[in-house]
C-alpha cells in the first residue's frame, strides 16, 4: 500500500525586479513635485519682482544702484520726472548690519563659547532655552522695545561714546541729537541676530574633534589654551559662516528698523547721527504715498534686497557645510 | 600584610580654600563696584555691574596668580569674559520680557480681549474696545498659511529623508536659501504677483499665502531633523515585511515621527505669529470682524501694533504693548508645547 506523494505545486517564480510599484511611482511623484516647491517660490519671487520693476531698471539703468538721489517731480509741462537711485539706502544698510555685527559677534562667540565648555549642565539647559526664545520673538517686539526701552539707555552711551571717541570721523556728529540713530538701529538688529549666530558657533564648536581637544589637554593646555589652539580655528570658519547668516537677516529686518531709526533718503556714515536708514524699512516708508512709478521703483527695490539676501546667505550657509565636515 | 589603603583623591574638585577664596573675590568684587558707584559720578545698574566684572577680573586675578602664574590667570579670564558674555545677552532677553509684561499688563482688561475696535480708536482711554477682531484674524491667518505651508514643507522633508532622489543637494541648498528671504520681500511678492495682476485684493487669504513663503523653509528643516532621527531599522522592518515604500512612510516612518512633525508645525507658526512688514502689503487693517478670508481687509494682531507705535499717543502706544503681550503669550504657549513634544520625539 502505498500513499501518493503529495503533489508539490510550485507557484510561478515571482519576477524579481527593481522597479517600483505603481503606489510608489505616484508617491514618489508626488513627493518630488512637492520637493520643488522651492525652487517654484524662489524663482516666482524673482519673476514678478523683476517683470514689475522693470520698467523702473530700464529707465535707471546702473543708476538704480549706483546714484544717491530719490525723487519723483514734475517739470514744466507736468510730466513726471523721476530719480530713483538706491545707493544711500545700499550704505546704510549696510552701515546698520556691521553695527549689528560688530556687537552681535563676540557676544554670540562668548556665548556659544560659554555653552559648549563652560556651563554647568543646568545653566546651560536653561540659556540654550532663552537663546531659542529669543529667535521667536516677532520683529515688532524688538521695534517696541528698542524704542521704548533700549532708546533712553543707548542714548546716553551715545553721548559717552561721542565724547571719548568723537574725534573718529564716525563717531562724530553735526548736530547732537542721538536719538533713532544708525547705532540704535544696530543695536536693536544684533539682539536679533544674536540667537542665529550663537546657535550656528555653538553648533560647530560642539563639532570640534575629541581627539584633538584631548591632545591638547594631554599636553597640559588649561581650557584656555585648548579653547585658543583647538577650538578657534576649527571654528572660525562656522563663526564667519552664522555672522553671514545673521548679515542676512540684519540685511532684510524691516519693521524693527523703521520702528527705531529715523530714516532719512542720505548716505550718513556718522553711526551716532540720528539718521540713516535700510532698504527694507525705505520700502515700507515710500510705500504709503507711492504713485505708479515709484510703486515699480519699490519692487526693483525688493528685488535688489532679495538678492543681496540670498548671495549672503547661499556663501553662509557653503561655509558653514564647509567647515562642519572638515572636522569628520 | 595589610593592604595599603589608597585615599580616595580628587584633585581636580575645588577645595574648601579654593571655594573661600571664589566666594572672597566675589565679595570683594561686589564691594569695590558699590565703593565706586558710590564715590564717583558713574551711576545706574549697568555701571554696577561693568564695575563688578572688571573688579572681579581683577582681584580673582589676583588670587589665582600666586598659585597657577599667568596661565592661570588668562584662563580664569577666559571664563569670566565668557561668562560675561552669557549674562549680557540673558540680561537683553529678561529686558524684553520685563518690559513687555509690566508695560503690558496695564492696559489688559477683559474688554481688551472681548470687544473689537469697531466703535472705539487706538486714541481712546484704556478700557474701550478690544483686539479680539486681530486675535481671530491672526488665527486665521496662521490657518491658512499651516494648511498650506505644512504639506510642502513635510512633503520637501519627506524627499530630502525617504526619497533622496539626485536633487537632494539643490533642494537643501533653495530651502535654506529661502529661509533667508526677507519678510517685506514676501509680502511686496505676493502684491506684485496677485493685487497688481488679478481682481483680487488685499485679504485673510493672500496675507496667509505670504505667511507661507516664511513659514515653509522652518517646518521643512525641523521635519527633516526629525524624519532622520526615525531609526532605519523602522524602515527597513517595513519593507521586510512586504509593504511598499508608500505604506512604509505612511504607516512607519510618518507616524513614529508624528509628535516631532507637530513640533515643526508650531515652530513654524511661533515664527510667522508675529510677522508684521508682508501684512501691510497684503492683508490691510479693519477694525472689526471679517470672517471671509478671501475679501475684505483684516485686523490682525502685529498691525494692531503697529499702528498703537506709529500713533505715537500714550493710550494708543499702551495697546500696542498690550497686543505685543497677547501675542508673545500666544508665542510663549507655542513654544512651550513645540518643547513638550520635541522631547517626546523618537528615542535613538
Amino acid at each position: 500500500m502505498s500513499i501518493d506523494a503529495p503533489v508539490k505545486v510550485t507557484p510561478p517564480a515571482r519576477k524579481i525586479t527593481t522597479k517600483p510599484r505603481v503606489s510608489d511611482q505616484i508617491f514618489r511623484a508626488i513627493v518630488t513635485a512637492f520637493s520643488f516647491s522651492a525652487l517654484l517660490i524662489l524663482s516666482l519671487i524673482a519673476i514678478f519682482l523683476l517683470i514689475k520693476g522693470f520698467t523702473t531698471f530700464k529707465e535707471q539703468g546702473f543708476g538704480f544702484i549706483t546714484n544717491f538721489e530719490w525723487s519723483v517731480t514734475q517739470d514744466e509741462a507736468g510730466k513726471e520726472v523721476t530719480h530713483f537711485g538706491l545707493l544711500a539706502m545700499l550704505v546704510g544698510t549696510v552701515v546698520i548690519s556691521f553695527v549689528a555685527l560688530a556687537i552681535a559677534v563676540p557676544l554670540s562667540v562668548l556665548t556659544a563659547l560659554f555653552l559648549t565648555f563652560y556651563a554647568p549642565e543646568r545653566i546651560k539647559r536653561i540659556l540654550v532655552t532663552i537663546v531659542d526664545l529669543m529667535a521667536a520673538f516677532p520683529s515688532i517686539l524688538y521695534g517696541l522695545w528698542g524704542f521704548f526701552v533700549l532708546m533712553p539707555m543707548a542714548e546716553y552711551w551715545a553721548k559717552l561714546i561721542h565724547k571719548w571717541l568723537g574725534w573718529i570721523y564716525i563717531f562724530d556728529v553735526p548736530d547732537p541729537v542721538y536719538t533713532r540713530s544708525p547705532f540704535i538701529a544696530g543695536i536693536v538688529l544684533s539682539v536679533m541676530i544674536i540667537p542665529i549666530i550663537t546657535s550656528v558657533s555653538r553648533e560647530v564648536f560642539s563639532q570640534t574633534p575629541l581627539d584633538r581637544i584631548q591632545a591638547a589637554y594631554a599636553l597640559g593646555a588649561t581650557k584656555w589654551g585648548m579653547i585658543r589652539a583647538v577650538v578657534l580655528p576649527f571654528g572660525a570658519g562656522g563663526v564667519v559662516g552664522g555672522s553671514m547668516l545673521g548679515l542676512g537677516r540684519a540685511f532684510g529686518e524691516t519693521v524693527a528698523v523703521f520702528s527705531v531709526l529715523n530714516i532719512v533718503f542720505r548716505t550718513n556714515f556718522q553711526i551716532l547721527f540720528t539718521q540713516g536708514g535700510n532698504v527694507a524699512s525705505m520700502i515700507i516708508q515710500k510705500w504709503g504715498e507711492a504713485g505708479p512709478s515709484e510703486v515699480s521703483a519699490l519692487m526693483a527695490a525688493g528685488l535688489v534686497l532679495f538678492i543681496l539676501t540670498l548671495m549672503v546667505n547661499f556663501l553662509a550657509n557653503y561655509v558653514v557645510t564647509k567647515t562642519v565636515k572638515s572636522g569628520r | 600584610m595589610p593592604t595599603s589603603t589608597v585615599q580616595k583623591m580628587r584633585p581636580w574638585a575645588a577645595s574648601p580654600k579654593d571655594r573661600a577664596l571664589t566666594g572672597l573675590s566675589v565679595l570683594l568684587s561686589v564691594l569695590t563696584a558699590i565703593l565706586i558707584v558710590a564715590v564717583t559720578p558713574m551711576k545706574g545698574k549697568l555701571a554696577y555691574f561693568a564695575l563688578f566684572f572688571l573688579a572681579w577680573f581683577v582681584i580673582d586675578s589676583l588670587f589665582v596668580v600666586r598659585k597657577q602664574g599667568s596661565k592661570g590667570v588668562r584662563d580664569g579670564l577666559a571664563a569670566k569674559v565668557t561668562l560675561f558674555g552669557a549674562v549680557i545677552v540673558s540680561m537683553a532677553v529678561f529686558s524684553i520680557l520685563w518690559a513687555t509684561i509690566s508695560k503690558g499688563v496695564k492696559g489688559l482688561n477683559l474688554a481688551f480681549v472681548t470687544e473689537n475696535m469697531r466703535e472705539a480708536s487706538l486714541f481712546d482711554p484704556i478700557g474701550k474696545g478690544g483686539i479680539l477682531h486681530a486675535i481671530l484674524g491672526t488665527l486665521m491667518l496662521i490657518a491658512i498659511a499651516i494648511i498650506f505651508s505644512v504639506p510642502m514643507g513635510i512633503l520637501t522633508a519627506l524627499y530630502l529623508t525617504e526619497i533622496k532622489g539626485r536633487a537632494v543637494g539643490l533642494i537643501q541648498f533653495l530651502v535654506q536659501a529661502m529661509s533667508g528671504v526677507p519678510s517685506v520681500v514676501a509680502g511686496l511678492f505676493i502684491y506684485a504677483a496677485i493685487i497688481l495682476n488679478t481682481p483680487l485684493r488685499s485679504s485673510g487669504f493672500l496675507g496667509g499665502l505670504a505667511l507661507t513663503i516664511l513659514m515653509v523653509p522652518t517646518v521643512t528643516r525641523t521635519a527633516q531633523e526629525v524624519l532622520n532621527l526615525v531609526p532605519r531599522d523602522l524602515r527597513e522592518a517595513g519593507l521586510a515585511m512586504g509593504a511598499t515604500q508608500w505604506k512604509t512612510v505612511a504607516l512607519v516612518v510618518v507616524p513614529a515621527a508624528r509628535s516631532g512633525l507637530i513640533t515643526a508645525t508650531i515652530l513654524g507658526v511661533a515664527r510667522i505669529a508675529g510677522e508684521t512688514a508682508p501684512l501691510l502689503f497684503t492683508v490691510g487693517v479693519f477694525d472689526s470682524y471679517n470672517f471671509n478670508p478671501f475679501k475684505g481687509d483684516q485686523g490682525t494682531i502685529p498691525t494692531v501694533v503697529w499702528r498703537g507705535l506709529m500713533g505715537g499717543t500714550p493710550e494708543s502706544v499702551q495697546r500696542a504693548w498690550s497686543a505685543i503681550l497677547v501675542l508673545l503669550i500666544v508665542v510663549l504657549i507655542m513654544f512651550v508645547l513645540a518643547r513638550s513634544f520635541g522631547s517626546k520625539s523618537p528615542k535613538k
